[in-house]
């Protein structure tokens, strides 16, 4: 059996490239890309944790309801990014996230 | 109802025209603003300036006005009525009486008691006042028809009449001093009525302050007596022989080495207070400038309320001003000595001045003061009984006298309008006359009256004749020969230097009395018309004129008939009718001194009981002849050869010298003014100049000084420290907020940045505070 920190580790990695795409992609879509990966690294953890506690049992599904929530939510949050993107999109002509700085201090 | 029993119903008495006085002031002087003319649209007797607006109360209000002070005045006198039959119906009325009374203040061991009482010499008080009020309202419905200011008047007159009232009710000294103070105010505002002009206001001020002069004394008398006494109530005191004989024997605090008691030092400062009100010698300077004010106010003054007051208040304090002596039997102490000096000469010098007068008014005003004097003196003499008689019979005629006279006032100034009017041939020689001003009140400008007024002629002869003391059928008659025959009872049976004095001054008095009436008669009726205001004076028709003379015709009643209740029982044939049994008047009035037998182990007190004095021919004969030939001389010298226009008095003639000295009024007030007033004037300069703008001003500008400069340091310390303070938060938060805010970039992904920075931080935080680190 594949031991839990080969899944970790896997879900680490991915969350890290996720917060990399994050702060490093200018563009507004990769940014909500590396969100979805970071939300994924986390759905592997809710799974793997679930898969190796040692009250798991048929009857007690929670990493997987909990990880069809997340997945359910991403959606949502990606339907609600994607339509703020292509709004600011419609008013400045870009996608990229420096630009709509009317809040600068 | 709880108040209709008979010792509860005298605190109503007071109430009516008290209510009807609040109610006028509140609600019922609606008036607006019309200019004073010569023109005389509202008419009327007030004086008239140019440019000047005077408020004329609406026909509305002035009827609401009038109706109310009525009621309030009827209900006087009804309750007032109902309170005598209810004496009437006391057992023994006099030992006891109708009263109740309330514990008002607390003063230490002793408990002040406000409360009312009737006794006889309430009861004829309640029988005078209340009838000679409504006599005045009703006159001064018509005497001020025209006036302006009309609410404002009898709103005051109520006030004066309830204030009156309550002195009549009082059963304690206090009580009496409330409202003796509350008629002192009215008549202030009532004299000065007319307070646009000098005179009037002047005559108000000097009206009150010497009346106050005299009331400071009375209320230190007030004070001793409750010091002494522990109590104010006329019934502890007055009819109580352990409390009288408690003042006599006495030492006073003050003037204690003169050998007198604490009763005579009490009893001579409440005398002081009533000869400021009375108006005795040396006070009495402000009685006849209080003409000034309107003719019902004077009738008010003089005969219904302010003087009679002085003068009920010392019959009511007799038995103090009596204890330690008899005046009777010729023992006297020094309050009743005081009085009969400063009353019987008070009589004599009122009645001299007043034989020189030329203004109507003026002649009333002095023949007041005399009248007054002789109470005063018969007082003095132990003549309780006369002194109020003659206070009740005196009150009646010269109420007459001074409406009377306010309607041949008000009759001049008709005259005068319409000479006015129908400007004829004399409208030229009528300024030339009289110089810029006609004086309506001056006698020898008029004449001939008896023709176009003659209610008013008749009713002032027999007020005038009643003044007089004309034999038998007026009252003055009566009252004035019972003063006489007490004095010379006593002066001829102990040989009394006092009752001797008082005799004859007041006899003299009486004299000049019958001589000045009849020259007033004589100028006023009597012969031609000197002017021809006097030609066409008249009272018009119609309502003024009936409400202006049908008071005097009551009155003219009261004047003849008021007399027989006292007259003596001995006196031939009459004494059988009018007295069969006992002198009326005097047989109740003796009912309100302390008792023979209460008397008798108190060595110091008198027999407060004299039976009324024995017929005797001669100061009735006295009488008889001082009034008739009074008369027959004012008609000798002025009726029988009637003054014809431009002619001097021929007093003048028979005076010589003397009779500018009498016309002055003796040149008192010139030397007042010397006296008092200029120093007054001199010192008041004096305190502004050194007081006022040296030491005062200096102490100021010292004070205004520091605390300038005090400010200025402060104004330093406001600039340097605490808006330093106040300005240095806000910039300070300022400029961090401006530091702050660069944070703020706009990026998305900066924030980001922190957030994840945030996040290592507190993960590495939890880490090694959880121990998982150490651990290892």
């Amino acid at each position: 059996m594949i031991p839990l920190w080969m899944y970790l580790a896997v879900a680490a990695a991915l969350f890290s490239i996720g917060v990399f795409g994050v702060l490093a992609r200018r563009n507004a879509v990769a940014i909500l890309m590396a969100i979805e990966l970071m939300l994924n690294a986390v759905n592997i953890n809710l799974v793997a944790f679930w898969r190796y506690s040692e009250t798991n049992t048929d009857l007690l599904l929670n990493g997987y309801v909990f990880t069809a929530f997340i997945l359910i939510v991403a959606a949502a949050e990606a339907a609600v990014g994607l339509a703020i993107i292509i709004s600011v999109y419609r008013n400045r002509r870009s996608v990229i996230p420096e630009d709509a700085h009317t809040l600068k201090g | 109802m709880e108040f209709f029993k008979p010792d509860l119903l005298p605190w109503l008495i007071p109430v009516g025209p008290l209510v009807a006085f609040l109610i006028i002031t509140l609600a019922t002087n609606r008036s607006k603003m019309v200019p004073a003319t010569d023109h005389h649209e509202y008419g009327g007797h007030h004086p008239d300036y140019d440019g000047m607006e005077v408020p004329v109360v609406t026909t509305r209000s002035r009827i609401f006005s009038i109706t109310i002070g009525v009621i309030g005045v009827l209900w006087a006198l009804v309750i007032s009525w109902m309170t005598i039959g209810n004496a009437f119906n006391v057992h023994h009325f006099g030992v006891e009486v109708l009263q109740s009374n309330f514990a008002w203040m607390d003063t230490g061991e002793t408990t002040l008691n406000m409360g009312v009482l009737i006794d006889p010499a309430t009861v004829i008080m309640l029988v005078m006042v209340p009838i000679a009020v409504l006599m005045i309202f009703t006159y001064s419905i018509g005497y001020m028809a025209h006036d302006p200011r009309q609410s404002r008047f009898f709103a005051l007159i109520s006030l004066f009449a309830g204030a009156m009232l309550t002195l009549v009710v009082a059963d304690n000294v206090l009580m009496l001093f409330v409202g003796w103070e509350v008629m002192g105010v009215c008549s202030y505002m009532l004299i000065g009525f007319w307070f646009e002009k000098e005179s009037a206001y002047k005559a108000a001020i000097k009206a009150f302050t010497t009346t106050r002069i005299a009331d400071v004394v009375m209320l230190l008398g007030i004070v001793y007596l409750y010091m002494v006494t522990g109590t104010l109530s006329y019934r502890d005191i007055m009819y109580n022989p352990e409390n009288l004989e408690l003042l006599v024997t006495t030492t006073p605090i003050i003037f204690g080495g003169f050998a007198v008691s604490a009763a005579s030092v009490i009893g001579i400062f409440l005398i002081i207070g009533t000869v400021g009100k009375s108006a005795q010698f040396p006070l009495h300077v402000w009685l006849p400038d209080a003409m000034e004010g309107p003719t019902p106010v004077s009738a008010m003054i003089h005969a219904a309320a302010m003087v009679s007051a002085g003068i009920f208040s010392l019959v009511r304090l007799y038995p103090l001003f009596a204890a330690g002596g008899d005046p009777h039997h010729g023992i006297m102490t020094q309050p009743l000595v005081f009085m009969a000096v400063i009353g019987s000469f008070t009589a004599l010098f009122a009645a001299t001045m007043a034989v020189a007068q030329s203004d109507v008014k003026a002649v009333l005003a002095y023949s007041t003061i005399s009248q007054l004097g002789f109470m005063v003196a018969a007082l003095g003499m132990g003549a309780y009984i006369a002194a109020a008689f003659h206070l009740i019979t005196h009150a009646f005629f010269k109420a007459l006298l001074f409406m009377a006279a306010g309607s041949v006032i008000h009759g001049m100034e008709h005259g005068e309008h319409h000479v006015h009017e129908h400007g004829d041939h004399g409208h030229d020689d009528h300024h030339d006359d009289h110089g810029h001003h006609f004086d309506p009140q001056d006698m020898f400008n008029m004449g001939g009256l008896r023709k176009t007024m003659p209610v008013t002629f008749w009713t002032f002869l027999i007020g005038g004749l009643s003044l007089s003391g004309f034999p038998i059928i007026t009252a003055g008659f009566w009252s004035k020969d019972e003063i006489l025959a007490d004095a010379w009872l006593v002066l001829s049976e102990y040989g009394s230097g006092t009752h001797g004095l008082v005799f004859f001054m007041l006899a003299a008095a009486a004299f000049l009395t019958a001589f000045y009436t009849m020259r007033q008669i004589s100028l006023t009726f009597g012969g031609d018309a000197r002017t021809e205001a006097a030609e066409h004076a008249n009272l018009g028709k119609g309502l003024v004129s009936v409400t202006m003379t049908a008071p005097l015709i009551i009155l003219a009643f009261f004047a003849i008939f008021a007399g027989f209740i006292g007259v003596p029982t001995d006196f031939p044939i009459l004494g059988s009718i009018f007295s069969p049994e006992h002198n009326a008047f005097h047989h109740f009035m003796a009912e309100s001194l302390p008792l023979p037998e209460a008397t008798a182990g108190y060595g110091t007190l008198p027999d407060y009981h004299p039976d009324a004095p024995p017929f005797n021919i001669i100061p009735v004969a006295t009488s008889f002849i001082v009034a008739l030939g009074g008369l027959w001389l004012g008609w000798f010298m002025y009726w029988r050869k009637p003054l014809k226009a431009g002619e001097v008095d021929p007093m003048e003639k028979f005076l010589g010298p003397l009779h500018p000295i009498l016309k002055n009024r003796y040149y008192m007030d010139d030397l007042y003014i010397w006296l008092f007033v200029k120093p007054s004037q001199w010192f008041g300069k004096q305190v502004i100049v050194f007081l006022d703008k040296g030491v005062i001003d200096t102490i100021l500008h010292v004070i205004a000084r520091v605390f300038t400069w005090l400010g200025d340091l402060v104004k330093v310390l406001n600039l340097w420290l605490i808006d330093g303070v106040g300005d240095g938060i806000p910039i300070a938060i300022y400029n961090f907020g401006g530091w702050l805010r660069r944070m703020q970039t706009g990026r998305v992904q900066q924030y980001m940045l922190f957030i994840l920075a945030a996040a290592v931080i507190i993960g590495l935080v939890l880490v090694v505070s959880s121990g998982a680190v150490t651990a290892q």
